[in-house]
């Protein structure tokens, strides 16, 4: 082969190439070109292109080209219980390649107490370092308290990051209060970034948990059971209100569930601004192995929220994906070797989570969901990559076919077949927990930053060639309609005349406002105002008051006004 | 069907001829004593309803003739105004116009003694209706209570008769939810066990259950001690008594045994709102609901997200918005279904039965609606508030009127709520109806009259209850008597296992006993009202339907507007634990949805080696961790593990799954979710 070789340096020129007789799928329509990628970039789509000499041609006769996938959720690096998965940033880049993925966003998992900005430096040099395909980092903020403003104004403004996860279970580590969760919304708003939720109950987890391991129960069956789905549902409906009420935009990562995927179906469908993720696992594959006699490959299923013992639940969730009511798949991957999960292996709990999913995610949706009818081809391209370009601000940079994009191209093949197995799949984890299913739909040529990258079923990656993308805050997608409401919702008072009348004397402020050192304290710390002296109050005795004159509603927009509700939840 | 009735009345005086001939057939009752109640009362007369319908001339007539046996020893003179009437042509509507009594009460000449419990009573004429069906029949009532149910009663001389006139002998209402000693900072709620029980006989209620709510610190035993205390004193009518959970910690634990089993309380309340004062977290609820089951009691839950209230009421207060309208603005509907949502998902998977008070939004009682379609026990209580009117007047320009209906959950400002609330119950997906009354006047409410959060929640509705539930589900065809008897009392005293001493009319239940007025229309005001609040949500409403007379405990305390109540002669009513309609398939569940684990052999592989110094301890929490902060779980020393390298395992001989019932198999839930 002709082309340039490796190049040290993280820029690669990349190679002057030419995509000749594919057929390209945008998310919005497919038509016949040729491609024309130069500098890594994509310099003219069309037939007859007038290209240099000395062009490579890559030959798409028959197949797809479309754009790269992007895969919104990897977890290369984040530690686990003092584990780092097994597959880090080069490995797992390598076989996200190999499926046709040409960028990840991974998560950068915040430790309480870790500054984000060091953990964001030390996640992306590591990657900058290791990554053979571009990245891009989300950050998974674990403790939340005010003093975070100041870094998270400086991530978002200056570091290129609008996505950050918090937890609603792991409690007692991870998780966050409701309290906390709207705060940092409203925060994030102002901001314009993203919120993204892991959504499950982690109170009601950690009973369980207690409770199945007080039955003696303590292999991987114990996590599904103790990760039921309704506490999957319950959180996911609680974040988007909690979301409602804070008007922030919602992503729910890792949909597992056909409850809980419904629960967000019907909150869009009542103009919520919620996304929502399902994952190579849970595309592919249900929880029965859960109940697996063999504990390695019980325990290569554990990840959070389980995989749903429910086996319709795959079916399920493609087609909520096909009808636009999930927008993003992903891989959610996260792979330990079986000595890693052994750690729990007295003990489900200290199981390790996660599963493997970044190579053969754009294989299973094809599979399960276009070769099935469900979904066509650019509805194929929307959920595997232009989505997540939308929402997380990187289009039309990535996710679309057009002039001026980077030149991150899948040549797919729609008709070969390939069989997972653990034997011969790029990562290094043991076991692979999509084993033995065959999926129709295999990326033959896959181009990154305008390199072949992946020709013939060769690999041919650099390790450190991969580039950060910075995102910008704001995102058009979802922050269009977030503005508009913000500017609809705000709540006014009713101008009304003091009150004038009687005011029952509060004696005993003791019982109402604790000074004792209780832990708790009155529902609004504003000790002052019961003991307020009533004497003096603003109204005079005329009995006109100021706005006398002023028929009611007549200058005041009420936006919970009798016969309407307070916010907008009707928004076809 | 009541003029209809009336009319049958008057054919009691058609000739006797008519009549004749099943007065002296085999049907007529022989008396088996002259206090025991007749066997078969109640059977062959009342279900036998073809034979009812035939006979309808010839099965008045008997009775009438027992009048005349009473009047024989009675006194004649209170008979005549009804009489007169019945006499006539009139049509039926005549004679509720001319304000003639629809009931008349016959006292039998120097029987009637001042001690209520050895009052004889008879209700003459009326049709009892219970939850599960209605029909014609007479009561016969001593000492409290119902001794004989059925037409043609013996009874003995000297008896008390109430003619009820056609009109419908119901269950004296039960009112699940009042507060009537809250303490709200220091202040008690102006209408106390007296004027609040008073209310409640005027509008058809002899029945209160009473919210304990003792503060944070204070002991709930006390607490409960000094309710009943000062119920005993004052109450007019039975009451029973929920205890609130204003905190979880082990003394609790020991106190709500006591309560359970010695005080006969089986409800508790557990807050999910008010933050920092009742608020308990999910882990707490999850243990509250554990332990509550095990006791056998309901758990009631008031349902509102708390953290995010919390902010709200900031955000608000910081807004510049201190009037009434602060109090719905900060407390949206999305957070009461967020918290329905969340404790019904608790009580799924403790498996217990939950109770949500005050179900005032419409996509609250659509998740209650929902979950019940899964399979979930879980009960719905609508408040007279919420099924009368909407939160649209908290943008009233009188702070005081928008004051008077602060309560928690706020009412929805959609006004279609009432009516869609009233569908529900109709259908059965919301169960009971309360009040929640707890009235604080208007200087009361007026503590917060610079700051919405420090108005004292609550509002009236004791009294109205019975008669809204009528004027909009009954009167609207919605809902039929019967299921009209059920939301206001039967499904109460089920629920809370007062059933069947209370909650239906039968012999041997308590002769609590309204007899209902289908047609009567008044306009709530405040002036009109027992209650001692100035101001009235429901102002100037008009209702139709209302008590006529009510009996609690064998005695007439409410005839024709006006009350005979004695403080003090309420009845604490113990309510054992487990009752059946919440319990019954909780334990079948229990037993069904054990679970077992994988007999699978050891894992004998590598083991990755951990740092043994856990990384990941929680640091020291700030004050806005989650709730309650335990450490981490400890990580076991891996390298201690029993198994052997022999290789074989102990249950190497056993095949997978033969000998166990895997609850959460492949191919099914966990949990059973989709019972129909």
């Amino acid at each position: 082969m002709a082309f340039q070789t490796k190049k040290s340096n993280a820029r690669p020129a990349g190679d002057r190439l030419i995509i000749k007789g594919g057929k390209i799928v945008n998310d919005d329509q497919s038509f016949y070109a040729d491609i024309y990628v130069e500098d890594g970039a994509i310099k003219q789509i069309g037939e007859n292109l007038i290209v240099p000499s000395s062009v490579k041609t890559v030959d798409a006769y028959g197949q797809l080209v479309i754009p790269g996938g992007i895969d919104a959720n990897t977890n290369l690096q984040a530690p686990q219980k003092g584990q780092s998965p097994i597959d880090d940033f080069y490995q797992g880049t390598r076989a996200a390649v190999f499926g046709g993925t040409t960028m990840i966003i991974d998560h950068v998992l915040v430790e309480p107490g870790v500054s984000l900005l060091s953990a964001f430096d030390q996640w992306r040099e590591t990657a900058e370092q290791r990554a053979c395909c571009d990245f891009s980092l989300h950050l998974d903020i674990t403790r939340w308290h005010d003093g975070l403003y100041e870094e998270l104004e400086t991530l978002i403004k200056d570091k290129g990051v609008n996505s950050f996860l918090f937890f609603m279970s792991y409690k007692d580590k991870y998780q966050s209060s409701d309290s906390q969760l709207y705060e940092a919304f409203g925060v994030l708003r102002d901001l314009g970034a993203i919120a993204q939720v892991h959504a499950e109950n982690g109170d009601i987890i950690d009973e369980e948990q207690k409770k199945l391991l007080c039955l003696g129960i303590t292999g991987p069956e114990g996590h599904v059971l103790s990760h039921p789905e309704e506490v999957e549902t319950e959180a996911v409906y609680r974040a988007i209100t909690i979301a409602k009420q804070a008007n922030c935009p919602l992503y729910v990562t890792k949909v597992m569930s056909k409850s809980a995927a419904d629960v967000i179906a019907k909150a869009r469908k009542k103009g919520m601004v919620v996304y929502g993720e399902p994952i190579t696992a849970g595309l592919a594959t249900d929880g029965s192995q859960y109940w697996s006699k063999d504990w390695a490959t019980a325990a290569a299923f554990v990840t959070s929220p389980p995989l749903n013992p429910d086996p319709s639940t795959p079916q399920y969730l493609t087609s909520l994906l096909a009808c636009g009511d999930l927008q993003v798949t992903s891989s959610a991957q996260a792979s330990f070797s079986t000595a890693q999960k052994a750690v729990g292996k007295d003990d489900f709990t200290l199981i390790p989570e996660g599963t493997n999913g970044i190579e053969e995610r754009m294989s299973v949706v094809w599979d399960r969901a276009v070769t099935s009818g469900k979904m066509d081809e650019n509805e194929f391209v929307a959920v595997t990559s232009t989505n997540a370009a939308k929402l997380f601000n990187m289009y039309p940079r990535k996710g679309r076919i057009a002039v001026g994009s980077d030149a991150d191209i899948v040549v797919w093949n729609p008709k070969e077949t390939q069989t997972v197995s653990a034997k011969t799949h790029n990562l290094t984890v043991e076991v692979n927990i999509l084993e033995g299913l065959e999926f129709r739909g295999v990326a033959s040529v896959v181009i990154s930053g305008g390199r072949v990258v992946l020709e013939d079923g060769k690999l041919n990656v650099t390790e450190g060639s991969g580039r950060f993308v910075p995102r910008k805050a704001f995102p058009d997608a979802v922050y269009k309609r977030i503005r508009a409401r913000s500017k609809m919702a705000e709540a006014r008072g009713v101008p009304r005349g003091n009150y004038d009348g009687p005011v029952h004397d509060v004696i005993s402020m003791t019982k109402s406002v604790p000074s004792t050192p209780t832990t708790r304290g009155p529902p609004c710390p504003k000790t002052q105002t019961g003991t307020r002296n009533l004497h003096q109050s603003g109204f005079t005795l005329a009995g006109a008051q100021v706005d006398d004159h002023i028929p009611r509603r007549s200058t005041q927009r009420i936006v919970a006004p009798p016969g309407g509700r307070s916010n907008i939840t009707s928004l076809s | 069907m009541s003029d209809c009735r009336r009319q049958w009345n008057r054919e009691d005086e058609l000739p006797v001829y008519l009549a004749g001939p099943i007065s002296t057939g085999p049907n007529q009752r022989k008396s088996f004593g002259m206090f025991s109640s007749v066997e078969g009362a109640f059977d062959s007369k009342t279900i036998d309803f073809d034979n009812y319908a035939v006979g309808r001339k010839g099965s008045r007539t008997p009775r009438s003739g027992s009048r005349e046996r009473v009047l024989e020893t009675g006194d004649p003179v209170g008979k005549t105004p009804g009489e007169a009437e019945e006499g006539t042509v009139n049509e039926s509507t005549a004679e509720t116009e001319d304000g003639g009594p629809g009931v008349e009460i016959t006292n039998s000449s120097g029987k009637e003694s001042p001690n209520g419990k050895s009052e004889k009573l008879l209700i003459k004429g009326g049709r009892v209706v219970n939850d599960d069906q209605s029909l014609y029949a007479d009561v016969y009532i001593e000492d409290g209570l119902i001794k004989q149910v059925g037409e043609n009663l013996v009874v003995p001389g000297g008896v008390k008769v109430i003619e009820a006139n056609g009109r419908m002998v119901i269950p004296g209402g039960i009112d699940v939810n009042t507060c009537l000693m809250k303490p709200f900072l220091g202040t008690h709620p102006v209408d106390d066990f007296l004027q609040g029980t008073k209310a409640a006989l005027a509008g058809g209620t002899t029945m209160i259950i009473d919210h304990v709510t003792p503060q944070p610190g204070d002991s709930l035993l006390e607490a409960f001690e000094c309710w009943q205390e000062a119920a005993d004193k004052k109450a007019c009518c039975d009451y029973s008594l929920h205890v609130d959970i204003p905190q979880w910690n082990e003394i609790v634990k020991d106190e709500l045994e006591l309560l359970v089993h010695e005080k006969g309380i089986n409800s508790f309340q557990v807050y999910m709102a008010y933050k920092d004062l009742y608020q308990m977290s999910d882990s707490e609820l999850y243990e509250a609901f554990t332990f509550l089951k095990q006791l056998g009691a309901v758990v009631l839950v008031h349902a509102e997200n708390g953290d995010l209230i919390a902010q709200e009421q900031r955000k608000i207060l910081g807004m510049g918005i201190t009037g009434p309208e602060g109090h719905p603005l900060s407390r949206p509907e999305e957070l009461e279904a967020e918290a329905v949502f969340r404790a019904i998902t608790l009580g799924n998977r403790v498996n217990c039965p939950v109770y949500i008070t005050k179900v005032m939004s419409k996509s609250a009682a659509d998740t209650i609606t929902q979950a019940r379609r899964k399979g979930s026990v879980v009960f719905g209580e609508p408040i007279t508030a919420s099924l009368a009117t909407d939160g649209s007047h908290y943008w009233s320009k009188n702070w005081a009127k928008a004051a008077a209906y602060v309560t928690s959950p706020p009412l929805s400002p959609d006004p279609t709520t009432p009516d869609h609330l009233h569908t529900l119950l109709a259908c059965g997906d919301l169960q009971v109806v309360g009040s929640a009354h707890c009235t604080y006047s208007t200087s009361q409410k007026a503590i917060g009259k610079d700051d919405f959060t420090l108005i004292p929640e609550g509002t009236s509705g004791v009294e109205e209850r019975m008669g809204f539930v009528w004027d909009k589900a009954v009167a609207m065809g919605k809902m039929d008597e019967n299921q009209f008897v059920a939301v206001t009392s039967t499904n109460a005293a089920k629920i809370f296992n007062l059933y069947p001493r209370k909650g239906r009319i039968a012999v041997g239940s308590d002769a609590d006993i309204v007899i209902w007025d289908p047609d009567s229309v008044k306009t709530i005001s405040a002036k009109l009202q027992q209650s001692a609040a100035e101001y009235n949500i429901f102002e100037g409403m008009e209702c139709r339907g209302g008590p006529v007379l009510v009996l609690s405990q064998g005695q007439v305390v409410y005839e024709e507007g006006k009350l005979q109540v004695q403080p003090g002669t309420g009845r604490f009513i113990p309510r054992k634990h487990f009752p059946d309609l919440a319990y019954q398939r909780i334990k079948f569940r229990n037993q069904v949805m054990s679970k077992k684990g994988v007999t699978r052999g050891m894992y004998d592989g590598p083991v990755y080696d951990v740092d043994p110094a856990p990384k990941y301890i929680t640091p020291a929490p700030s004050a806005k961790s989650s709730p309650t902060s335990h450490q981490p779980p400890p990580i076991r020393n891996l390298h201690q593990s029993n198994f052997s390298l022999s290789g074989a395992q102990t249950d190497d001989n056993v095949p997978r799954r033969s000998g166990h019932r895997i609850v959460a198999p492949p191919g099914g839930r966990s949990n059973i979710t989709s019972l129909g």
